[in-house]
This record gives structure tokens, C-alpha cells and sequence, in this order.
């Protein structure tokens, strides 16, 4: 009953939307508020709707009912509580319905706390909304439905594929699918934009919140993928270069751009016409993700055709929506008013360069991701485009990017000083070049490259400082007043700070670990002592252990460091019967930012057992830059100057003062 | 300046950094791409010592022996023609004879594949795609090979998703 009543939901929510695709888009035509209006109880509709089919299905997995195919593949009895309810998103027909759940939640926002926007914008912004739901909606009941029946039930499922059983599936696609759905929103407000043939500086307005969120979720969930690729695989790599990393990357980088060309529109009320460009292209990358990890395109273009329903209608998806938006671009952009004048060196130019530089290295890693696709399909031949190409080609286009960070908040709107600017990110340039020099000394005779890194991320760091120093007049004015004008600075403001902060920080985090990773590989047999970056450690033995639904062996190490204990570790091999598959359970030892990390190979026969021991300094930086630009982003999103509509009491109760004086 | 000079200002810089990205990428793609091959491939297409690509195709059953300190060699075999592979490191969780491999290396003066790289991205059912497709070609696909694409983990984006690479010690 169960699966057949989240079905039906489904079909449901498929009608609401398309009513909702519809509808709104008359009463806007024919000014009609009450039709408009429709699209805001729609929109709620769904949202429920959607909601109790996701309900529905957790329910499936939650009590093991293998007579749903899709519990019967992913789940089995013995799985503990929290996976099975991962496990739902944890393939293909879960993580769609995971992703219209999420589309529709934003649906559902919108429309919740939209009242301040106008009636025929939100009208046009809900109706898009509903086209891209309609079209998914229609995905998963026509080829990826969950809830589909098996006529025998069987006893017990097949598990879920042991490398998902891990905290990191309850939270990583989650998070990356708030952050890619939530760039729907970006786009149903710039093709909304572009059909009303009207935009301003209150659009931009209303939009960077949005974006912002979907952002910050983003980010939080491609560092948390990435620090679950590198804990989980157990060869200790954080980053891939994988077509479906890329896949990820790609709407960030084009998500940044947008986040401070949205600034620019906001403020000045210039650069319309390029951020809504950035807005469709921005989805189109999200989209473009979707259908690369969905479509099975990846593992091969052959995969692609000897399952073709999926893949064909997801690049449907793709090209409708694309071409679509692009198309009415192209038609209505012109309809879009230019704005302000800037000279080259303002803040708006830092902007655009920042815009430039993001949008290209996005442009290189569309190119390194779909190339090999695209010649397979041409001539048949089968490439890899590995790390190398992407090292040679973003590294290159991010040092110029990382350069000009700090001078951007430094320089003024309109027509800055690029001198000025630099007198004042002297201290940064110092910092830099003292760590550049203190790094060379240290590590004498080594990299060449690496040192100037870290004085390009110190740079970074310290250029936010300063930054940070010159707004509160640091040293200049009295403490106590430089701290109140600390608490006096717009939250935005500290948000740029830690966002710009936060890429450093991660700059350094990557530079120490690829540079000054030290590693062990080898066979140990009980008491054998390796040795790795001044720590040792000792293998105390191996035992056996019994797991809910696997075996594993286990070895302990005792960690010394100078003759010192310490720690415990205890990596392990599991072994999960059902599937018949092993994973490799790393062990971790964090001391300050870095790590050390073991993983096991196999055991052979004379009771030695391959291990592979890595020391990766300061290697936590990595994920630590990420979380500060999501802290910075949160900040920004919680400045009041952000929520439209609010009232601004301190304006208001200046006005009633200066009204009472007179 | 005038709103004209500023705007080809502005074209100027894109074009600029548009170039360069283009140059960087025409750079890396002529260097850093390296090409997939079967043994039968490798033998027809003579591919000199030292050149790089990535080998696939099935471990020969019996032929996996290995030495001291992590070293292991191994034969691939496509049906129609092997190749020897030595490898050091630690091998990934689902490398078994009689099953699909994929390793990145060069081969060395004595025509022994040397591979720093060996992924493994299959269960006891499903085995690496390019592999299917080329043993599909030659005729030595049997059914119980079958392939199971969906299988590949669900939610987007674990990087365990698509390829589970081990790297040896030769890095």
C-alpha cells in the first residue's frame, strides 16, 4: 500500500506542477491575481505531495519491505537503522526523487516567502520552477520509478554497495543536491527576467540570497564528498579530477562568478545582461551534472546506448532547457537595459576579471571532462584526460585569480585607486614574502614551486586581514573604538573576509599535502615497526571482529612519535558477505591540521599483511578553507541588508528622531 | 575613457584570457591524454617502450605471482593476445584472477607493462566498461560477464563512484 500511495503522490505532484506551469503564466498575461496566485498554492501543494512520496519510500527501506525492487537492491535486513534510510538516496531512482524533493522544497520557499516580490514576477519564477519539476517528474515515472514491485518477494535484499554504508552518504548528497536544485531558483529568476523583458537592481536583490544558499551548500558539499573520497578509498587522494567531481566543480565555479557578478548588478546596476547569462548557465552546469552521472554516459558512450530510455531522456531534459533558456536569451537579452559606467581598475572591474578568470577555468574543465566523450562518439577512439591536463590548465588560470582577491574589496565602485590598493595590502605582500623566504630556508633544496604557493595563499590570507584592518582602522584609531567599529561592519563585509580567507587557507592545505606527503608501503608481520615523518609505529597484532552485516580484520598500531606514545590505531578490512565485496576501513590520527593514515592491503599467508602508512601535513586545511567560505557565505546571507522588505529599524527610528527635533 | 573604449577594453582582456586558456588547453591535451589499449591493440599499434596508456582487459587465471616487498606480477589477456604486467604497491580490494583490470603505466625496453596505477572498479558481476566493449569487439564476450551499469553507487559524486585508483609505490 505503502509504495503504491507514494507512487500515486508522485502522479499527483506531476499534475500540480503542470498546472503550475501553466496557469500563472495566463493571470500574468491577462493580470489576473487570482490566477497568479495560483501558482503560490501550487507550489505548497507540491511540495506536500513530493514530500509524502519521500516519506513513502524512507518507509519502504525503513522496514525492509523487499517486495519494492528498489528496496530489494539496496537494503538489507540486518543494515543499521541509518543506512537504510541513506540508502534510499544511495541509487538511481532514490537520489531522483531525492533531487525533485529538493527542487520542490525550494518550490515550496519561494513561494512560503515570496510575498515580497511582485505578484507576476513570482508568478513567472514559480511557473518556470514547475517546468524543470514537471520534466523530472516525469524522468522518474516514465524510467526511474522507485517504487516499482517485485511479483515474488524474496526473503533478503542485496544490500547497498558496501562503500556507500558510511555517514558520508547521510550527508554528502544532500548537501550537494541543495546546492546544485538550488541554482533552479537562480535560473527560473533570470528566465522569469527575461519573458517579463524587465530587470533591476531589486531583482539582483532578491536573487544573491538564493544563490548564496545554494552556494554555501555546494561548497559544504563538494569538501565533504572530497573528505569522504579521501577516507573511505584508502590511498589517502582527496581530489580526482573524476568526471563526476568535475561534474560538481563545474556549477561552483560558475556559481562564484555568479554570486559577485549578482554583486555588481545590485549595486550599480550594471552587468545585467552577463548575470543572467550566468544565472542559465550556471543550472545548465547543474543540469549537465545530473545527466552525466545519471545517464551512465560516463562509464562509456556504449553504456549510454545499450540503456538509452534514461539517457536519452535526461539529454532531452538537458537540451530543451538549455537551448531553451539560451534561445530566449539570445532573443530578449537586448530587451535588458544596460547600466552604470565603470573604468577598468574599480571594484566592478575586479569583479568582472574575478568573472572572467572563474568562467574560463570552469570553460577548461568542460573542456577536459567532455572531451573524451566527445571523440569517442566521433571517431571511437577511448582516451583518459587525467590530473596532469587539469594541473596545466586551471593551476595556470586560478594564480591570476588568487592575486587580484585582495585588491577587489580594496578598490572603490566606480573608479578605484590600484596604487592605493597596494600601499594598503603592503603588510600582505610582506607576510607573503617572509613566508615564502621562512618556507625556501626550511626546506632547503627542495620544491621550488611549492614555497611561492604558499606566499601566493599567505598572500590571500593576510590581503582579507588587511582588508579587514584598514575598514576597523586598526592601530590607527584607539582599540576600543577600532572594535566597535568591528561590531558596527556590515556581516557581509566579515563574510568577504572569511569566504576570501577561506580560499588561502585551503591554498595552504593543498600546497603542504602534495608537496610534503610522506608515505610507507610495505608488508608487516606483528611487531614490525615502520617508520613515517618522525612517528612510528608498531603493528600490536590483527584479530578478527564480527560486524552487523560484514566481517572485518582489524590491526592495531601503536603510534610513538620520539620514543613517546601517542595513540592507538586500528585500520581494518571488511568483508561484507551479501555482495561478496571488501572495503578498506582507513584509520586516522589527526594531530593539529595534519594527519596520519593508515590503510590495509591483503593479508598473506604467512600472517604478514600489506599497509600503506601516509603522513600528510596540515592536509585538514583543505576541507577547513572550504567550511570558512561557507561560514563566510552565512554570514553575508544573515546581513539585513540582504532581507528585502525588511524594515530597517535604525533608519526609521533616525527618521522618527529627526522628525521629533523639529 | 569613453563607454566605446571601455567596452573593447574590456573585450580585450576576455580575449586575452580566453587565448591563453585556449593555449593551455591545446598544450595539455596534446601532452597529458593517454589512450586506452587492449594487448591485441598493443600488439598491432607497436606502441614504443615509455609511452603511456592504460591497459585493460582480463587478469589470466594463474598467472598472478607475487615477490617481496609488494611486488606482483600478472598476465592480460583479451583472448587473443597477453601481456605481462608488473606492478608494486598494494592491489585494489576487487583485483582477482579471471576478472577486468585497467592499469596505467608504459611499457618498459623488455615489453613488460609496467603500471604505477592499477583501478579496479567492479564487483563479482560487473567489470570495467572499456574492457566489455573491447572483448564484445573481439568476440569473447560470454554472458556471465554481465554487465551492471546501475551498480555504480548512487548519489552523485563519490568520487568512489566512478573509479576506485590505488597508486604504487612508484609515484
Amino acid at each position: 500500500m505503502i509504495a503504491e500511495s507514494g507512487h500515486y503522490a508522485l502522479v499527483l505532484a506531476l499534475g500540480l506542477a503542470l498546472i503550475q506551469s501553466v496557469v500563472p503564466l495566463l493571470g500574468a498575461r491577462w493580470r489576473d491575481a487570482a490566477l497568479m496566485n495560483v501558482a503560490r498554492s501550487t507550489a505548497l501543494a507540491q511540495l506536500l505531495f513530493v514530500a509524502a512520496s519521500f516519506a513513502a519510500l524512507v518507509t519502504l527501506h525503513v522496514t525492509s519491505d523487499f517486495s519494492v525492487l528498489n528496496v530489494y537492491e539496496n537494503s538489507h535486513s540486518l543494515k543499521p537503522l541509518l543506512y537504510k534510510i541513506t540508502g534510499v538516496w544511495g541509487n538511481h531512482e532514490g537520489s531522483m526523487l531525492l533531487w525533485v524533493s529538493i527542487l520542490a522544497l525550494f518550490g515550496g520557499l519561494v513561494a512560503a516567502f515570496g510575498s515580497n516580490l511582485p505578484l507576476s514576477l513570482r508568478a513567472h519564477v514559480l511557473a518556470v520552477q514547475a517546468w524543470v519539476a514537471s520534466a523530472f517528474y516525469l524522468f522518474i515515472l516514465i524510467t526511474s520509478n522507485p517504487f516499482l514491485r517485485i511479483a515474488n518477494p524474496p526473503i533478503e535484499g542485496r544490500d547497498l554497495n558496501p562503500v556507500l554504508q558510511d555517514i558520508g552518504l547521510a550527508v554528502h548528497p544532500p548537501m550537494l543536491y541543495l546546492g546544485y536544485v538550488g541554482f533552479s531558483i537562480s535560473f527560473s529568476f533570470a528566465v522569469a527576467a527575461l519573458l517579463e523583458g524587465r530587470i533591476d537592481a531589486a531583482w539582483a536583490r532578491w536573487v544573491r540570497p538564493w544563490t548564496l544558499v545554494a552556494w554555501i551548500f555546494l561548497t559544504l558539499g563538494i569538501a565533504m564528498g572530497s573528505y569522504w573520497a579521501y577516507y573511505e578509498l584508502g590511498w589517502g587522494g582527496w581530489w580526482f579530477w573524476d568526471p563526476v567531481e568535475n561534474a560538481s566543480l563545474m556549477p561552483w565555479l560558475a556559481g562564484t562568478a555568479l554570486l559577485h557578478s549578482a554583486l555588481v548588478m545590485e549595486k550599480r546596476n550594471a552587468l545585467k545582461v552577463w548575470t543572467v547569462l550566468l544565472a542559465i548557465l550556471t543550472f545548465s552546469l547543474s543540469l549537465l551534472g545530473t545527466f552525466l552521472v545519471r545517464s551512465g554516459v560516463l562509464t562509456s558512450v556504449h553504456a549510454f546506448a545499450t540503456d538509452p530510455t534514461r539517457g536519452v531522456f535526461i539529454l532531452l531534459i538537458l537540451c530543451v532547457f538549455i537551448g531553451g533558456s539560451l534561445s530566449l536569451y539570445a532573443w530578449r537579452a537586448s530587451a535588458l537595459k544596460q547600466g552604470g559606467l565603470f573604468a577598468p581598475i574599480s571594484r566592478e572591474g575586479a569583479l568582472v576579471l574575478n568573472n572572467l578568470l572563474l568562467t574560463t577555468a570552469c570553460a577548461t574543465v568542460f573542456v577536459g571532462t567532455l572531451y573524451p566523450l566527445a571523440l569517442e562518439v566521433l571517431t571511437g577512439e577511448k582516451i583518459s584526460v587525467g590530473a596532469p591536463f587539469f594541473n596545466f590548465t586551471f593551476a595556470p588560470l586560478f594564480v591570476p585569480l588568487l592575486i587580484a582577491v585582495p585588491f577587489g574589496p580594496l578598490l572603490a565602485w566606480k573608479r578605484g585607486d590600484l596604487v592605493g590598493a597596494a600601499q594598503r595590502l603592503l603588510a600582505a605582500g610582506i607576510a607573503a614574502l617572509l613566508a615564502i623566504a621562512l618556507v625556501l630556508a626550511w626546506t632547503y633544496g627542495g620544491a621550488t614551486l611549492a614555497p611561492l604557493a604558499i606566499g601566493l595563499a599567505v598572500f590571500v590570507v593576510a590581503g582579507a586581514l588587511c582588508d579587514l584592518a584598514e575598514r576597523i582602522a586598526l592601530f590607527r584609531v584607539p582599540l576600543p573604538i577600532s572594535l566597535r567599529r568591528a561590531r558596527g561592519l556590515p556581516r557581509a563585509t566579515w563574510g568577504t573576509v572569511f569566504a576570501h580567507a577561506g580560499l588561502g587557507v585551503a591554498l595552504i592545505g593543498i600546497v603542504c599535502e602534495t608537496t610534503w606527503n610522506s608515505e610507507y608501503i610495505g608488508a608487516m608481520k606483528p611487531d614490525d615497526v615502520a617508520k613515517v615523518a618522525r612517528y612510528e609505529l608498531r603493528l600490536d597484532g590483527l584479530t578478527q571482529r564480527q560486524g552487523p552485516n560484514f566481517r572485518e580484520l582489524l590491526a592495531q598500531f601503536n603510534v610513538s612519535r620520539d620514543g613517546d606514545k601517542v595513540s592507538v590505531m586500528t585500520p581494518s578490512k571488511r568483508n561484507f558477505t551479501t555482495r561478496g565485496a571488501a572495503t578498506t576501513e582507513a584509520a586516522l590520527l589527526t594531530r593539529g591540521a595534519s594527519q596520519l593514515y593508515i590503510s590495509l592491503g591483503d593479508a598473506s599467508a604467512d600472517g604478514a599483511i600489506a599497509v600503506r602508512i601516509y603522513h600528510k601535513p596540515l592536509v585538514l586545511l583543505i576541507w577547513w578553507g572550504p567550511v570558512l567560505m561557507a561560514f563566510g557565505g552565512v554570514l553575508s546571507l544573515s546581513d539585513r541588508r540582504l532581507r528585502v522588505g525588511a524594515p530597517k529599524p535604525a533608519k526609521a527610528a533616525a527618521a522618527r528622531a529627526l522628525q521629533a527635533a523639529e | 575613457m569613453t563607454r566605446k573604449q571601455r567596452r573593447l577594453t574590456l573585450i580585450g582582456c576576455a580575449l586575452a584570457v580566453l587565448a591563453i586558456a585556449a593555449g593551455l588547453v591545446l598544450n595539455a591535451l596534446r601532452d597529458s591524454i593517454v589512450f586506452f589499449s587492449t594487448p591485441s591493440m598493443v600488439a598491432e599499434k607497436h606502441i614504443g617502450p615509455g609511452k603511456r596508456f592504460r591497459l585493460g582487459g582480463l587478469v589470466e587465471t594463474g598467472s598472478v605471482k607475487r615477490g617481496d616487498n609488494l611486488a606482483v606480477t600478472f598476465t592480460v589477456a583479451d583472448g587473443s593476445a597477453t601481456l605481462p604486467v608488473a606492478f608494486k604497491g598494494i592491489l585494489p580490494d576487487l583485483f582477482r584472477e579471471g576478472q577486468g583490470v585497467v592499469a596505467e603505466g608504459a611499457l618498459d625496453t623488455s615489453g613488460v607493462f609496467r603500471a604505477d596505477t592499477v583501478l579496479a572498479k567492479h564487483d563479482e558481476t560487473y567489470m570495467p566498461k572499456e574492457v566489455a566493449d573491447a572483448l564484445k569487439k573481439q568476440g569473447h564476450w560470454k554472458d556471465d560477464y554481465r554487465a551492471k551499469p546501475n551498480e555504480t553507487p548512487g548519489a552523485n559524486a563519490t568520487p568512489s563512484a566512478s573509479v576506485a585508483p590505488t597508486q604504487g609505490a612508484m609515484r
